[in-house]
């Protein structure tokens, strides 16, 4: 499946709260991503590369002749709210761009809001997601950034099958193991028993919560 | 039963406390989850910004309402973002003191809304003396553990 590309995918996380930047740092970290994060859209397209009036000026340093941004960004995921540039405006600038519409781009936001969901997605964003962001829904990025890495097209399509395969419900076997896995989670959250490892990692992996209702937006759904 | 074994309890009994009585969601879970050995000290660096943060919005909010002119639109926004942070940490409480409060912003409600500011404030008091409790108790089972 090709894991040992995972660390090289980079995410621009763009969010004004500090901890939400905090959180969406250690959530992309602990699943192999190199990160960078920064507080506004501004400060975003900067680091991508893009400035107000690049088109026309040639002295920018930071761009070169073609456009091309400094460093690869893999996937951009920003928080929908934000002081003067909102996330929906940093979504429209980077698809207005030819350096950058390939990038994919997920929202982040606290309030659910059907008409900003389906505007964003519209507008080419790949995912919506609800805040607080959990480790079930960085989960769900590896496939958009797959597919801007060079691979050939049967493989992306084994590996979309994976992803999607996932039920979002759970059977109440499932329920009940977790509720046990819950016990032993406490325990190892004691700062003590840092051996846990292997709980742990099992525990991440069964990150999907049971009881979720809120709703999963993609690309794929069409939002009214 | 030995000392660790007594700390190990009585963090398990506070933790349990704590989400039984709502002070802390599923969220404050899911922080923990990401707390291991390459970060092992994650809940505790997020939870000391969320304090840093709070005091500031706290006071940010108190000084808007204490104007002549009262910029309820400006309160909302110290509400709202009070709102996400302690969502993001799995304060429910709080959270939900925002929730309340924001209304009162909308419908421009003075009264209300210093009264929910007092709520808040109590509130966060609350919580920061039972994380701070939970900390210590972490601290000595370190302390132990060696």
């Amino acid at each position: 499946m090709g894991m040992s590309t995972e660390s090289q995918f980079h995410v621009l996380a763009v969010d004004d709260s500090i901890i939400d930047r905090k959180l969406i740092e250690r959530l992309l970290k602990t699943s192999s991503y190199q990160v960078t994060t920064v507080d506004s859209g501004t400060k975003a397209l900067e680091f991508l590369g893009l400035h107000e009036d690049d088109e026309s000026n040639p002295e920018t340093p930071s761009v070169s002749p073609n456009n091309h941004q400094e460093v690869e960004v893999n996937l951009i995921i920003t928080d929908y709210c934000m002081p003067g540039m909102t996330g929906y405006d940093l979504l429209r600038k980077i698809k207005e761009s030819s350096s950058l519409r390939d990038i994919p781009v997920v929202i982040m936001s606290s309030e659910n809001v059907p008409s900003r969901i389906s505007r964003c997605l519209e507008e080419g964003a790949e995912e919506f997601f609800l805040k607080p962001v959990r480790l079930s829904d960085v989960n769900r990025l590896r496939p958009h950034m797959m597919k801007t890495k060079l691979k050939d097209p049967k493989q992306e399509n084994e590996e979309n099958k994976e992803e999607s395969g996932k039920p979002e419900s759970r059977s109440q076997e499932e329920k009940e193991e977790q509720q046990q896995h819950h016990q032993q989670q406490q325990l190892h959250h004691l700062p003590q028993q840092q051996h846990s490892n292997s709980n742990k990692r099992k525990a991440l992996e069964e990150g999907l919560s049971p009881d979720r209702t809120r709703p999963r937006y993609n690309g794929l759904t069409t939002v009214v | 039963m030995d000392v660790m074994s007594q700390l190990q309890r009585q963090w398990l009994e506070h933790s349990a406390f704590l989400r039984k009585e709502g002070y802390l969601d599923d969220q404050f879970e899911q922080l923990q989850k990401l707390q291991d050995e390459s970060s092992p000290d994650f809940v505790i660096e997020v939870v000391s910004i969320f304090f840093d943060d709070s005091e500031k919005l706290l006071s940010n909010m108190a000084r808007a309402l204490e104007q002549k002119v009262v910029d309820f639109k400006q309160v909302d926004a110290h509400v709202h973002q009070f709102k996400g942070s302690s969502a993001s940490i799995g304060a429910m409480r709080v959270k939900n003191v925002c929730i309340e409060f924001r209304n009162y912003c909308e419908a421009q409600n003075l009264e209300e809304c210093l009264r929910c500011t007092r709520k808040l404030q109590f509130e966060y008091s609350v919580l920061k003396n039972q994380l701070e409790y939970l900390f210590r108790l972490e601290q000595q089972i370190r302390a132990a553990g060696g």
